[in-house]
């Protein structure tokens, strides 16, 4: 591990110029990916702004309605708030579909957001890596890529997003807030926060160096209710997705009745958490049936690519979505 | 876990060039690095060939300096005053310099729970936690969970229910599950075996850990 200086910081303004005025600075919240990457000798900063102590740990709902979700808050605990369970159960389930009881209770909403791809070839810190190294070329594609991505893909990078949480929150329109060096803030929708890894795979997120997450607010929206997160795994448990979906319906009567509004995000088939608005169209107006499910699903993949080891993931994320969907339009709400 | 970490470097190589069972290199690679281990052996591999693994995330490695401070560590009820190595995590602080090696270290990389411990009485792993992180906060290790000669409930169960074989991944179970009792479990089996999914056991004795958790929140053993 390369050596580095650490520092606590009290407030968000500290932090962040300490982080901003450093290049090779990075900030340290639940450390879940960040130390792991730093002892594979994949992340090297010259400093580490260690921001657990930021008053950024609170659950709050908004005067307008809506939640605003601080970026220190753990994701055991969010995973539990009765309104997050209440209002956006995707959200909940996610989180508990996510690594383990014990990493919940260290990795942050912010940090998860900022959550690194599990590519091997990313990982192992010697191949060639245009995310890990610019211009080094991509061993995953022709390597082994069975776990890598089918959507959002370019001729540099196929690297997965590995997250649930993120998709979950591109499913409810979530809006992240954060806050820069001049003291400025801004509020940048989830679905545009994470960025395909095309032209320039080492930029994973819209943020600028030494900007910090400060929030995630979940907007009022009461049919959020019925929604449900489906994860498909290699083991029961404590694994990565190898294909999700994030699925909200606002539905005129229980299964079978018609869908005024739809939801659809997916989940280990992508280069960032993959809103599919194509199968939320396919969905608005239908009868929520297997049928329309099966056409949404269709829709959402459509513009998949698949490399040698990895075409599975297109037929298994459209079975993940229109079960997925089932079980939205069966919820009890 | 892995036989590849105690090849030769030598023989690891060769295998570059040749490859096991006839695969290229980086087919090898590919499938070798499911398995976190194996990361290990790439990174050994790299050493030994000499190549580029001093470049990495585009920028030359320093020369080694390290970054020393002195923080304290509040560990089982007790204040240790520690000349910190930056770079230290939580696990090899405890091990190397408390002397507490009852905590674990399985993967090094948050995938086994080997290194369980409680920081402010939630179960998180001490090999991604920097002990630098830690100061001000209350660490409980397998160490400090029984009250003199008293067993913790949890460890009555575990030695009752011969809850592990060979037992080095017991004092993160154990830790585990004392943590899960205080975030709260649903007593059945499939529940349980969910909330201790953190915690990986080579032998296989996930039943008798399921039946000690069972009866250390006082429902019935299996």
């Amino acid at each position: 591990m390369n050596p580095f200086s650490f520092h606590q910081a009290a407030q968000p303004d500290e932090a962040i110029h300490a982080v901003a005025g450093d290049p090779h600075a990075k900030f340290l919240a639940g450390g879940t990916t960040l130390v792991d990457l730093l002892r594979l000798n994949v992340e090297t900063p010259d400093a580490l702004v260690d921001i657990n102590a930021l008053p950024l740990a609170k659950i709050e709902s908004l005067p307008g309605g809506g939640v605003r979700i601080g970026a220190l808050v753990r994701n055991s605990d969010l995973a539990s708030d009765k309104t997050i369970c209440r209002h956006y159960p995707v959200l909940s389930e996610a989180l508990l579909s996510g690594a383990s009881p014990q990493l919940r209770n260290m990795a942050t909403v912010g940090g998860n957001l900022m959550q690194r791809t599990r590519c091997y070839y990313f990982r192992d810190a010697i191949s060639p890596c245009n995310k890990r190294q610019p211009g080094s070329g991509c061993a995953a594609l022709e390597g082994y890529n069975r776990i890598h991505a089918v959507l959002g893909t370019s001729d540099r990078c196929i690297a997965t997003f590995p997250g649930d949480m993120p998709v979950a929150m591109a499913a409810l329109d979530a809006v992240v807030r954060t806050r820069r060096r001049n003291g400025s803030e801004r509020t940048i929708p989830l679905a545009d926060f994470h960025v395909s890894y095309g032209d320039d795979p080492a930029r994973e997120s819209v943020l600028e160096h030494g900007e910090l997450i400060t929030a995630v607010d979940l907007p009022a929206v009461p049919w959020l209710a019925r929604s449900t997160y489906l994860k498909v795994r290699d083991r029961a448990s404590y694994e990565f997705a190898l294909a999700s979906a994030a699925v909200a319906l606002d539905l005129e009567g229980g299964r079978g009745g018609h869908i005024r509004a739809a939801r659809v995000a997916l989940g280990g088939v992508a280069t960032k958490p993959w809103r599919s608005r194509e199968a939320e169209q396919a969905l608005t107006g239908a009868k929520a049936d297997e049928a329309a499910f099966r056409a949404a699903a269709d829709a959402a993949l459509r513009g998949a690519r698949e490399q040698k080891h990895n075409g599975f993931k297109i037929e298994l994320a459209k079975r993940t979505l229109v079960r997925a969907l089932v079980n939205a339009s069966e919820m009890k709400v | 876990m892995n036989r590849d970490d105690n090849r030769d470097p030598e023989e690891l190589d060769g295998a570059e060039e040749h490859g096991p069972g006839g695969l290229n290199r980086r087919m090898f690679l590919g499938l070798s690095l499911t398995a976190v281990p194996a990361v290990r052996f790439a990174a050994a591999t790299a050493r030994a060939a000499g190549k580029t693994a001093g470049k990495t995330a585009g920028k030359t490695m320093k020369p080694l300096k390290t970054a020393k401070m002195p923080v304290t560590l509040n560990v089982n009820g007790q204040e240790h005053h520690i000349d910190l190595d930056s770079r230290a995590s939580l696990l090899d602080t405890l091990r190397e310099e408390i002397g507490l090696t009852g905590t674990k270290k399985g993967c090094d990389h948050g995938q086994c729970g080997a290194c369980t411990v409680l920081v402010d009485d939630r179960r998180v792993l001490s090999c991604l936690t920097l002990a630098a992180m830690v100061p001000g906060r209350r660490v409980t290790t397998v160490e400090g969970l029984a009250q003199g000669d008293q067993l913790h409930p949890v460890q009555a169960a575990f030695v009752k229910h011969d809850a592990f074989q060979c037992g080095y991944c017991t004092p993160g179970q154990i830790v585990s599950a004392v943590g899960l009792l205080r975030e709260g479990c649903p007593d059945d089996p499939a529940a349980i075996r969910e909330c201790m999914s953190g915690n990986l056991c080579r032998c296989g004795a996930y039943p008798n850990i399921v039946a000690a958790v069972r009866e250390a929140r006082g429902g019935k053993p299996a």
